[in-house]
């Protein structure tokens, strides 16, 4: 044995998201689907995860692709690759937050094989795409072998590690809506120097309208809390104004509110220091979402 | 159960049965033979496992060979052809691009998908791409010189 292995499991490639569910429902809460694997195989290996079968989604029809809908939303499949993400014309003029978010996930052997279907129902507490999942105000799609439904972004990250998901629904999809004329959005991280984690990474998206008034504005804030967590005191202070340095600096001093109590603290950084960043890089993303605006 | 895996690797055909949990890097090398795809860290992190699937730079230690199934695959055994090295292994020889020469056939496979994904890359876009790639010896500096000469003997930079 030349490689570290994980504990043995059984082994499906359904080729429809029905026979997927059906197999969830059949292993009780004791498989795991497997998309692009990069984060599943890790924590296999560590034994934090000993599923006893793995659902590969690899072969399900429908899961991948990026389109761009007639009402102006785009709909993003569950196994879109980051480097897909990071490469298609559309998300990079419509929605460039997700571009810059999985350009700065890990590298680039990671890129070709993670997933935003991955990411989202994984939901690691320092994941990049969850922040941005919420600041572009995304519907997760999702689905089991009898219905199908649409979560909110907002009600989407429940816990460490934990969503709305239930234990028998894929998640499909994303969809993006339509950005209003007069909107930016941007993600910028600070990555722990090894792993490219986010230690604090924050999504913004800004509407400003012909008088150069914020009407709209959500963050997403991941790295800092359990989860990926909406901003909505630092919204608030933006809504209604116009983005000055001064109001963005204002709105970035309440960063973290909404996380507060609630800060990580670990080896990477304590939550000092993490409420600290939360704060700078509010003021960075929400500035950066303006640029975009404008530009 | 195993599985059956039919997978081209280096343009040969295989198809075998492997338990779930096979990992990719392992087939290849317990399996096939193919030990140039080197295994270091096991957690994804240093890239010295690094091949080409369907062209696509993996760390093969982080994937299941089940998954591979169908794909073709691309070792550092299957660079040269016809007793010629690739021009990424001419460039790496050229300019000095190891020491010791545990990562370098990871470090060769990611440069093949750089140039072919832009094959006038700059400094920057060498050292990012290279990211994935861990070398204990050199400082990388002759490994990113080796890519840039990789690319400016291709007709590029």
């Amino acid at each position: 044995m030349t490689t570290g292995t994980t504990d043995p499991f059984a082994y499906h490639a359904p080729t429809s998201v029905r026979e997927a569910s059906q197999a969830l429902s059949r292993y009780r809460g004791d498989a795991k689907l497997l998309a692009g694997g990069h984060s599943l195989i890790p924590m296999m290996k560590l034994r934090i995860a000993s599923p006893q079968a793995i659902i590969d989604l690899r072969n399900v029809e429908g899961l991948r692709g990026i389109t761009e809908n007639d009402d102006g939303s785009i709909t993003i499949g569950a196994m879109t690759t980051y480097h897909e993400l990071v490469t298609s014309d559309v998300i990079n003029s419509k929605a460039p937050a997700i571009a810059q978010a999985a350009s700065q996930v890990a590298d680039t052997q990671v890129r070709n094989w993670g997933t935003i279907g991955g990411s989202l129902a994984h939901a690691d507490p320092a994941g990049d795409l969850p922040a941005v999942a919420v600041a572009l105000g995304m519907e997760i799609n999702s689905a089991s072998a009898r219905s199908s439904r649409s979560i909110s972004c907002d009600r989407f990250f429940r816990g460490y590690l934990e969503t709305a998901l239930r234990a028998n629904e894929v998640l499909t999809g994303v969809t993006v809506p339509a950005q209003a004329e007069g909107s930016g959005s941007a993600y910028v991280k600070l990555a722990n120097k090894a792993s490219h984690y986010a230690i604090v990474g924050v999504a913004a998206s800004v509407t400003i309208d012909g008088g150069g008034i914020c009407t709209e504005a959500r963050i997403g804030i991941t790295g800092a809390g359990p989860h990926a967590i909406r901003s909505r005191r630092a919204e608030r202070i933006l809504v209604g104004k116009e983005l000055t340095e001064s109001v963005i600096n204002r709105a970035a001093q309440r960063g973290g509110a909404d996380i507060a109590g609630m800060f990580n603290d670990d080896v990477h950084a304590s939550a000092e220091y993490r409420e600290a960043m939360t704060k700078v890089y509010t003021a960075r993303a929400v500035s950066a979402a303006v640029a975009c605006a404008d530009a | 159960m195993n599985v059956e895996v039919t997978i081209t690797v280096n343009g040969t055909e295989h198809r075998l049965q492997v338990q779930p949990r096979t990992l990719l890097s392992t087939l290849l090398r317990d399996e096939l033979d193919l030990t140039g795809t080197h295994v270091g860290c096991d957690t994804s992190s240093c890239g010295a496992c690094t091949v080409l699937v369907d062209g696509n730079a993996t760390k093969s230690c982080t994937m299941f060979a089940a998954q591979a199934d169908g794909s073709s695959v691309t070792t550092v055994e299957g660079l040269a052809s016809n007793g010629e090295l690739h021009p990424i292994q001419e460039a790496f020889r050229e300019m000095h691009g190891l020491q010791c020469g545990f990562c370098t056939p990871g470090m060769m496979i990611t440069a093949v998908q750089i140039l072919e994904r832009n094959p006038s890359p700059s400094e920057a876009e060498i050292r990012s791409g290279l990211r994935g790639n861990l070398c204990r010896c050199t400082g990388y500096h002759n490994i990113v010189r080796a890519v840039q000469h990789a690319a400016s003997s291709a007709g590029g930079a």
